[in-house]
């Protein structure tokens, strides 16, 4: 199966032959070689594969924080190559949610600051953004919290502070680097649960990086990747198949 | 997202209190440094503020007014002939040693005014008539020359109008006490006639020290100060000129610009260092937030913007708190005029000035970093 053929290929994300080279010399390597990809509007799509197949490596091409060397990338309909970098970190503002591994949540600021940071990125008041912020917040169930900092929270709520930042701008895509590699698996599936709950809408693309098997029944199609490139895109049957399997 | 800037900086306390702690330390001992340093110059002028006068002329090679070369008797005249000076006085200075009433030895700045204008006299005086001068063997002593530790030595008390001390062993009577300010060389005043002064300074060939000279009416002393230099010779100095002469000479010739100067100098290094390198530290302890909201759409311009705003308000409060302290310096040395100190506003604001470069220069070190930061420095953990 390619990713073309999928009957969800409406191509929120579209990535064509991309190559990534980092280094040179003896310490060149390609991360990327010629990858396609692509990922449907309305979708929780993971990308699965062993450590160093280029996962993170995709993410970034994708979300527009890495340049890469060949190859079109496009989201929603907007072509990336060949876009100055300030066109590309406006884009990212206002399209692109981020969730970390590490949260990185700003320790000084307030959880209803951290989360209002999108939305004064984008221009917002703060007043506007704060009361945006509590919102998204009580959404994620850590109402009465707001003015709590972030180093007074267990790892699983400081990554529903995260999930909270990543929506309060209604991005329509979502980036999600390995988001419960960090935390314990009853409190992963808490915030997969969160994520599918909250994230999950008719217009947006949700991109999860995981390495976490429990993590794969949410998915709606997985792209598995080797070396750089895609080895299978699942969905459907296939899909639950894969999951089972892996279970 | 500048407030929420100048939060993420007053969340860290050690970074931020460094941060005050090292601008304010660098603003003080910039603008007390440079406080003492202009009450000191002032020093060196302030014979000209105690004696009023409109023109000074001097030998030609005497380039300041603490300095004297003997001219001739027969100068003043010359000058009194120049076209435009309505009169020309005699002046007398030189420093003497006068004893108190216990018998010690006290240095004083003796001054001969002309006896018949008293041209130069003192603008206040606390005490007594100072046209008394024109008696023989009397004085005006300042206010410091009075004091029980100078030639009230023995009195236990203030010397006072009535009271006598020996100037080269011949007698002095107070008739007067006046205001003056502190001359550079630290020896209090004491004024007295022309003809007074040369017999209580010891007898030398040429006995006169500078002609004081005031322009007729409607005639601008740079004009008539140009006229007598170029008809006798010798230099002729209206005030301000002298006051930069003076300030000049002392900068090419004495040590004590340079060793402020060196201090100032250090001030502004040290800011530049502890700032520096905290706010340094302080943007590579965030790199990851910064790299976060990189990623989240912040672009180089607004996080240099923050950097800066972060480092300006810093730069602000610890100038203000360095301008506190030196106000508080001054206060304190007020009242004993020791050691001197002024102010002055133009500096104040050169010294806000740097401290202002102090903290882009600080900033200038972290926006580099972030600039070069990856955004996708986020995703690796
Ligand atoms: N900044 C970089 N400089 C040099 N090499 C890099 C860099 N980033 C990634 N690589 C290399 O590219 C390859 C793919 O890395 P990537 O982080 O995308 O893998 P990943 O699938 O996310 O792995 P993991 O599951 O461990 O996170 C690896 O061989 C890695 O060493
Ligand atoms: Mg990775």
């Amino acid at each position: 199966m390619t990713p073309t053929a999928s009957p969800h290929a409406d191509g929120a994300v579209c990535v064509r032959g991309v190559i990534k080279t980092f280094g040179v010399g003896d310490a060149r390597t390609v991360a990327l070689k010629g990858i396609d990809f692509s990922a449907a509007e309305g979708e929780m799509h993971l990308v699965v594969g062993p450590s160093g197949c280029g996962k993170t490596t995709l993410l970034s091409v994708v979300a527009g924080t890495l340049d890469w060397d060949d190859g079109d990338v496009s989201v929603f309909g907007t072509r990336l190559d060949g876009m100055s970098k300030g066109a590309v970190t406006r884009f990212r503002r206002s399209n692109i949610g981020f969730i970390f591994q590490q949260f990185n949540l700003i320790p000084t600021l307030t959880l209803v600051e951290n989360v209002s940071v999108p939305l004064l990125l984008n221009g917002a008041g703060r007043r506007t953004a704060e009361e945006k912020a509590a919102q998204l917040l009580k959404q994620v169930g850590l109402e009465g919290r707001e003015n709590k900092r972030p180093t007074q929270l267990s790892g699983g709520q400081q990554q529903r502070v995260a999930i909270a930042r990543a929506l309060v701008h209604e991005p329509r895509l979502l980036i999600c680097d390995e988001p419960t590699s960090a935390l314990d698996s009853a409190t992963g599936h808490q915030i997969m649960d969160i994520l599918s709950g909250v994230a999950r809408a008719p217009g947006r693309c949700v991109i999860i990086v995981t390495h976490d098997p429990r993590t794969y029944r949410y998915a709606d199609r997985i792209t598995e990747m080797e070396d750089g490139r895609v080895t299978r895109v699942l969905d459907g049957a296939a899909l639950g198949e894969f999951v089972s399997m892996t279970h | 997202m500048y407030l929420l800037a100048l939060k993420m900086l007053l969340g860290d306390r050690a970074k931020y209190i460094m941060l005050v702690g090292g601008l304010t330390f660098s603003s003080l001992l910039m603008t007390q440094q440079n406080g003492v340093f202009q009450g000191l110059l002032s020093w060196t002028t302030s014979h000209m503020r105690n004696m009023r006068a409109s023109i000074w002329v001097v030998e030609s090679r005497v380039e300041q007014v603490n300095e004297t070369k003997a001219l001739r008797d027969t100068d003043v005249n010359r000058v009194r002939s120049v076209d435009g000076v309505d009169f020309a006085v005699p002046l007398f200075q030189g420093v003497m040693k006068a004893r108190a009433a216990d018998g010690s030895d006290k240095q004083v700045q003796l001054i001969g005014l002309h006896g018949g204008t008293l041209y130069g006299r003192p603008a206040v005086m606390v005490d007594g008539d100072i046209s008394q001068l024109r008696v023989p063997n009397t004085v005006v002593v300042d206010e410091l020359a009075a004091q029980p530790t100078r030639l009230g030595a023995g009195l236990g008390r203030s010397l006072k109008v009535g009271d006598t001390f020996e100037i080269n062993d011949r007698e002095a009577r107070v008739v007067g006490v006046c205001k003056t300010e502190r001359h550079f060389f630290g020896y209090p005043y004491v004024f007295t006639s022309y003809d007074q002064a040369l017999q209580y300074a010891p007898r030398q060939r040429k006995m006169l020290s500078m002609i004081l000279a005031e322009p007729k009416p409607g005639i601008p002393a740079e004009e008539v100060a140009r006229r007598i230099a170029a008809e006798t010779g010798m230099k002729a100095y209206t005030v301000p000129e002298f006051e930069r002469s003076t300030v000049a000479w002392i900068w090419r010739n004495t040590g004590i610009p340079a060793s402020f100067m060196t201090t100032i100098i250090l001030g502004f290094i040290v800011g530049v260092a502890v700032s520096g390198q905290t706010f340094y530290s302080f943007v590579l302890e965030n790199l990851k937030n910064l790299g976060a909201l990189k990623a989240m759409g912040a672009g180089n311009g607004l996080l240099a913007g923050m950097l800066l705003f972060q480092a300006i308000t810093v730069g602000v409060i610890g100038y203000g708190l360095g301008l506190g302290l030196t106000a508080l310096f001054g206060l304190a040395v007020a009242q004993s005029g020791q050691p001197p100190f002024k102010l002055v506003p133009l500096y104040l604001v050169q010294t806000f000035g740097a401290v202002l470069v102090i903290c882009v220069l600080a900033a200038l070190f972290g926006i580099r970093k972030v600039a070069r930061l990856e955004p996708a420095i986020v995703f690796r953990g």
